[in-house]
């Protein structure tokens, strides 16, 4: 069923409160279960650390055989394990880690402890075929906000850039509860802006964009902070906050900065494929403006469907195969769970 | 048989494998930090050092606290992978009871375990070793005014010498210890071994928000 160039790969995932368990063989995908903790979550305004490491271990073993189901498969057809070593929550991934471990001994297999980043980057590689050498890569998550140049995802990962406070989707998460939305927040703001929002009705600040600002860095706090005492000087006025044009101008200023610096990047590092991964790739208005603006530059946007986008198993599944086909050595079961791990560590 | 046995609810992250005629081989290493590190290749270790495979094991025996959450669930989580992905049963046993299992004490007694926050998980255990009621978790002078003097096992005693000044042997508990109680409770009483499901005995910490603070000054 398998071969060196085709393994089949079970992938772990728990840096955050999904659950996911996926198998690839190769660049194929042939499962992709995910639990997810954030109806629990959801009424603290974010995620819960123990909430989410407590539902991992209750989700794992019944997600795994989800996963093998779909598959078709039996573990004994498991060529390698990967898991998320980090970055992420350190009590959750260490959930994942052991799990990873315990499979990967009892089936008497290789493990593959890497990056959470690296994976969202490969996870399109299930979908669009190979990714061109080098790419660039705009990750976007309630935990990340980063651009990647990505020379070869099994061995080569520079990061240029990232968020300098808030990620893109804490902003959205935090702007939704302004607004009385709920959480997380992107799909709200999403459907929102789309409920007839203007996106230019008020001209929130677009961080970090001036001349001798760090050109790759991010900041989205300042623009958080705006748009919540733009909507309190209507609360105290006594008039009504325009829900939807709030949401769409909000969301078009944090578009506009992403799409902005990611072509610049791929412009000034003559790049011309850009991969979008993470949870924020979902948004609708930050996929039509990539491609709009991608066209009239000659980059091609490539973006996984919305379920590869957020946190699941295939991706980390997905990177394991190529770890594996590229030849890496494996991870050795001591492997720590990292919650801070370094973009350039694509392993563990 | 040849039973896997570990406990990560304390500090040690300690591991045994047991055969028909008992403990074969036993590797414990004490460090609150690494549990997640130290577990796999501990048990690579003693399956070595017994010249047995990993698909002779026909059980599992594993720690279910109560212990810090995290290092907890490193045990849990290995457990229960290793029993699916090997088709083998997988038992619990209370990590108290693995203490008192060790405790050469001629009376009743008690373990404590470090809950941190400055409180011990707990138990109270009669004159021929069995435990009184449900571990819980409370602060040491609390406990040690329901104990009225009685000798206390585990790191408990350690670290509040004050509340509980006669420290009983052992500190830590011991996966060999934990294989010989899970192989003698399979044989003769298999209704008091427990699902491998952890006693957390604490909620979560969050607190849910109240009404949004503005960002500017009314």
């Amino acid at each position: 069923m398998s071969s060196a160039d085709q393994p089949i790969v079970l992938g772990f995932e728990t840096s955050c409160d999904e659950t996911g368990v996926g198998i690839v063989r190769g660049t194929e995908l042939l499962a992709d279960a995910v639990a997810t903790s954030v109806n629990e979550h959801a009424r603290f305004g974010g995620v819960v650390p123990e909430v989410a490491s407590r539902a991992h271990l209750e989700a794992m073993v019944p997600t795994v055989h989800r996963a093998l189901e779909t598959a078709g498969l039996k573990l004994g057809d498991i060529d390698a394990v990967a898991v998320t070593a980090g970055p992420g929550l350190a009590g959750a991934l260490l959930v994942g880690v052991a799990a990873a471990k315990a499979y990967a001994l009892a089936l008497g297999k290789p493990i593959f402890g890497v990056n959470h980043l690296a994976a969202h980057v490969c996870v399109d590689q299930l979908e669009h075929g190979k990714l061109p050498q080098p790419a660039m890569a705009l990750l976007v998550s309630g935990g990340h906000s980063s651009l990647l140049l990505v020379p070869d995802v099994a061995t080569d990962v520079r990061p240029l850039g990232g968020t300098i406070d808030d990620a893109a989707g804490e902003a959205f998460d935090k702007v939704a509860r302004v607004l009385g939305l709920g959480f997380p927040g992107g799909p709200h703001i999403d459907r929102a802006a789309r409920e007839g929002g203007d996106p230019d009705a008020i001209a929130f600040p677009r961080g970090l964009t001036g001349p001798r600002d760090a050109p790759f860095d991010f900041s989205f706090s300042g623009l958080k902070t705006a748009v919540a005492r733009w909507v309190e000087a209507k609360q105290r006025a006594g008039e009504p906050v325009p829900v939807a044009d709030v949401a769409a101008s909000f969301q078009e200023a944090v578009v506009d900065v992403l799409t902005r610096k990611a072509l610049r990047a791929c412009k000034e590092n003559g790049v011309d494929h850009l991969l979008i991964g993470g949870g924020v790739a979902a948004n609708s208005r930050l996929r039509t403006m990539a491609v709009e603006r991608a066209e009239a530059v000659g980059v091609r946007v490539r973006v996984p469907r919305p379920g590869l986008c957020t946190d699941n198993g295939a991706m980390v599944a997905a990177l394991g195969a190529e770890l594996v086909a590229a030849g890496v050595e494996p991870s050795r079961l001591d492997l720590p769970a990292d919650s801070s791990m370094l973009i350039t560590d694509v392993t563990a | 048989m040849l039973l896997l046995a570990f406990d990560t609810a304390t500090p040690a992250v300690t591991v045994a494998l047991r055969g028909d005629e008992g403990v074969l081989a036993e590797h414990t290493e004490v460090d609150a930090r690494r549990h997640g590190e130290l577990l796999a290749p501990g048990i690579e270790k003693v399956l070595a050092a017994a010249g047995c495979s990993r698909t002779d094991l026909t059980g599992v025996a594993v720690g279910v606290g109560p212990g810090p959450f995290t290092g907890l669930r490193v045990g849990l989580m290995t457990a229960r992978a290793l029993g699916d992905a090997l088709d083998i049963p997988v038992h619990g046993v209370c990590t108290l009871d693995i203490v008192a299992a060790a405790v050469a004490a001629d009376g009743a007694f008690a373990v404590a375990t470090d809950a941190r926050r400055r409180e011990v998980y707990w138990a109270a255990y009669d004159v021929t070793g069995r435990r009184e009621g449900e571990p819980a978790v409370d602060r040491p002078a609390e406990v040690a005014d329901r104990l009225t003097g009685l000798g206390v096992a585990g790191q408990g005693s350690r670290l509040y010498p004050e509340q509980f000044p006669r420290a009983l042997d052992p500190e830590l508990p011991s996966a060999a210890v934990l294989a010989e109680l899970t192989a003698r409770l399979l044989r003769e009483d298999p209704e008091r071994l427990l699902p491998p499901e952890p006693l957390y005995l604490r909620r979560p910490d969050a607190v849910e928000p109240g009404a949004r603070k503005a960002v500017t000054q009314a």
